[in-house]
């Protein structure tokens, strides 16, 4: 052994290094990734798939097509939920699944949190790189449920800016929900997350149907407003399918805003009960 | 080993106190200062108070009260910095599955800031050195235990720590794999990383470190080199003796025999400390003429016998 002599860390000290530490947890998650890619669309692609294969393609086609009160296609409706739903659902498996198994199972996290970087910083970094995994998921997601429908789907984006703030905010807020998951259940308690959380927030999202005409049901109109989805389902229905009736903008940036604000807080310090006791 | 001056950790009446359903008092006032380039040794049986005090050191485990210093950062008060000087191999396995063993040792050369070349060149290095070259592209379900042993303690040492803890290194690999990881240790003293680690094998303490503390409830008993603490049971041996029944008459037989310096009364026998053994065994028996004797062990001068001597329990109790 020779060259091992022990000599000072060679990238400088204090906040330069947690920068370059922040970048190095990225690229080992970019390289997983990159080697998990084909299970990655898979898994992004195959519900949106099915779903607007089987209701906006085969249902028209059998005589079972439905459309919205005001004469919007079904297919128009869902562009913008399918999409916000594969964003937030990239929260759930980029870091709640994995950051449990790391977390209790394997202690695999642990030589990440030696990394001389804050601690905090190892919990942002798995928020960022959901947020990267979820917008890379929409992009995969998009054609899909404009090009299957066999109705057609009216989309137009006259507002670039807002498109990317929706995008982008709701890719911080799944991914901050996903720190919260993560952090507070068990490996063995992951299939209960799907019925616990995934299809709630899902069902009860404004994914399949916009938040306007829930004014029918007045009651389940406020009440799913405590869902972060129905901020992502509704920004995005503004910034892809202005003509579908949706909330205003700025309810949807202030509240997809304070979603990742408060998910954000109570993710981190989740993570930080749980690697420093 | 040259004059040993500076220290490289410095621990001050360090205590952690775990709340829950029952308050847990893990460490209870540890003070102790590992110079520069040593092998030390924490000796003690599970839940002494081990690995809660690495933990304490590697700023996994906020301490209740007292002072960490690691070659000079106090651990406390700024631990992103202090990790910079802070290699860590823990009990559990905890090499990433997502990446095979030459990444495993990549990216977390990247997590201390190395660049791309470089770290590539450590990782390379250091998979050679440490023999696990050909298994590069391996995930680590793949390794053998002794394997993913050395790629763990490769990867707490590719950023160059100043000091590094293992917190039970060999427990559970088969005995050649054990001495590999011995001859590692040796090796990264001789590069000057001090080691601070954790083990309930005497033999370990024994053969492999410079000074040895040992640790039972939080609090560190005695502390000295190997032969010192041999020294302190004032080099005597240890005789156990099983018999069916134990009695106070029995105990006084003993304690009169010629050479037996003191008795000790157990659920299941004695325990007789002496300083020489010739002629003992006889003198021994015969006192017991007419016990129902079971069993008989002689045990020289061990760093167990100092644990027996200091607590009245075997370490694997």
């Amino acid at each position: 052994m020779t060259d091992l002599a022990v000599s000072m860390p060679r990238a400088g000290r204090g906040k330069s290094l947690w920068w370059s530490s922040f970048i190095g947890l990225i690229l080992r998650d970019v390289r997983v990734l990159r080697r998990d890619f084909i299970p990655f669309v898979i898994r992004t692609g195959m519900n949106p798939l099915l779903f607007v294969f089987v209701f906006t393609y085969v249902f028209p086609k059998i005589g079972q097509g439905f459309s919205s009160a005001n004469g919007t296609s079904f297919g128009t409706v869902l562009l913008p939920g399918l999409i916000s739903v594969s964003i937030m659902f990239q929260g759930i498996a980029a870091v709640a699944m994995p950051l449990s198994v790391e977390f209790s199972a394997t202690g695999e996290i642990y030589d990440r949190v030696m990394s001389p970087l804050p601690v905090a910083g190892v919990a942002i970094e798995k928020v960022v790189f959901s947020a990267l995994q979820s917008v890379l998921a929409a992009v995969i997601v998009f054609p899909m449920v404009v090009l299957i429908p066999s109705t057609p789907v009216h989309f137009a984006i006259h507002d670039w800016p807002l498109l990317v703030s929706v995008v982008i905010l709701a890719s911080l807020a799944s991914g901050a929900m996903g720190l919260v998951i993560g952090t507070a259940i068990q490996p063995q308690q992951i299939g209960l997350i799907f019925g616990v959380v995934v299809v709630p927030v899902t069902f009860l999202g404004c994914v399949y149907y916009p938040w306007f005409l829930l004014h029918h049901v007045r009651w389940l109109q406020y009440l799913v407003l405590i869902n972060p989805i129905v901020y992502m389902s509704e920004g995005l229905r503004a910034a892809l399918t202005p003509d579908v009736p949706h909330m205003p903008v700025w309810a949807v940036l202030g509240a997809l805003t304070l979603s990742t604000a408060l998910l954000g807080w109570w993710g981190v310090r989740g993570f930080l009960k749980r690697v420093v006791s | 080993m040259g004059e040993l001056t500076t220290s490289a950790i410095q621990i001050h009446d360090l205590v952690k106190v775990f709340q829950g359903r029952q308050e847990v008092r893990a460490v209870d006032s540890i003070d102790l200062d590992v110079q520069d380039g040593e092998i030390f040794g924490l000796l003690g049986p599970n839940g002494a108070g081990k690995t809660t005090t690495i933990g304490a050191c590697t700023t996994r485990i906020r301490p209740t009260k007292g002072q960490i210093t690691i070659n000079g950062v106090d651990v406390l008060q700024d631990p992103a910095h202090a990790r910079q000087f802070i290699g860590v191999v823990p009990q559990q396995n905890t090499l990433d599955r997502s990446c095979n063993a030459f990444e495993n040792v990549y990216y977390h050369c990247r997590f201390f800031g190395m660049a791309s070349g470089e770290a590539t060149q450590r990782a390379t290095q250091l998979l050679t050195e440490f023999k696990l070259n050909e298994r590069a592209q391996a995930m680590p379900y793949a390794l053998s235990g002794g394997m993913a042993q050395r790629l763990q303690i490769a990867r707490a040492i590719a950023h160059r720590p100043r000091v590094l803890f293992l917190d039970e290194p060999t427990a559970g690999l088969d005995p050649q794999s054990r001495l590999a990881v011995w001859e590692l240790v040796r090796g990264l003293r001789r590069q000057g990383i001090t080691v601070l680690m954790t083990t309930h094998y005497m033999e370990e303490a024994d053969q492999l470190c410079d000074r040895v503390a040992i640790i039972d409830h939080g609090k560190i008993l005695v502390n000295g080199t190997p032969a010192e603490l041999k020294q302190r049971v004032g080099g005597q041996t240890m005789m156990e003796i099983h018999v069916a029944n134990v009695s106070p008459e029995l105990s006084e037989r003993l304690g009169n025999v010629a050479g037996i310096s003191s008795v000790e009364s157990m659920p299941n026998g004695f325990r007789l400390w002496t300083t020489g053994r010739d002629g003992l065994l006889p003198k021994v028996l015969e006192a017991m003429h007419g016990c129902d004797l079971r069993d008989v062990s002689v045990k020289e001068p061990t760093l167990e016998t100092v644990f027996i001597r200091l607590t009245g329990r075997e370490l694997r109790d």
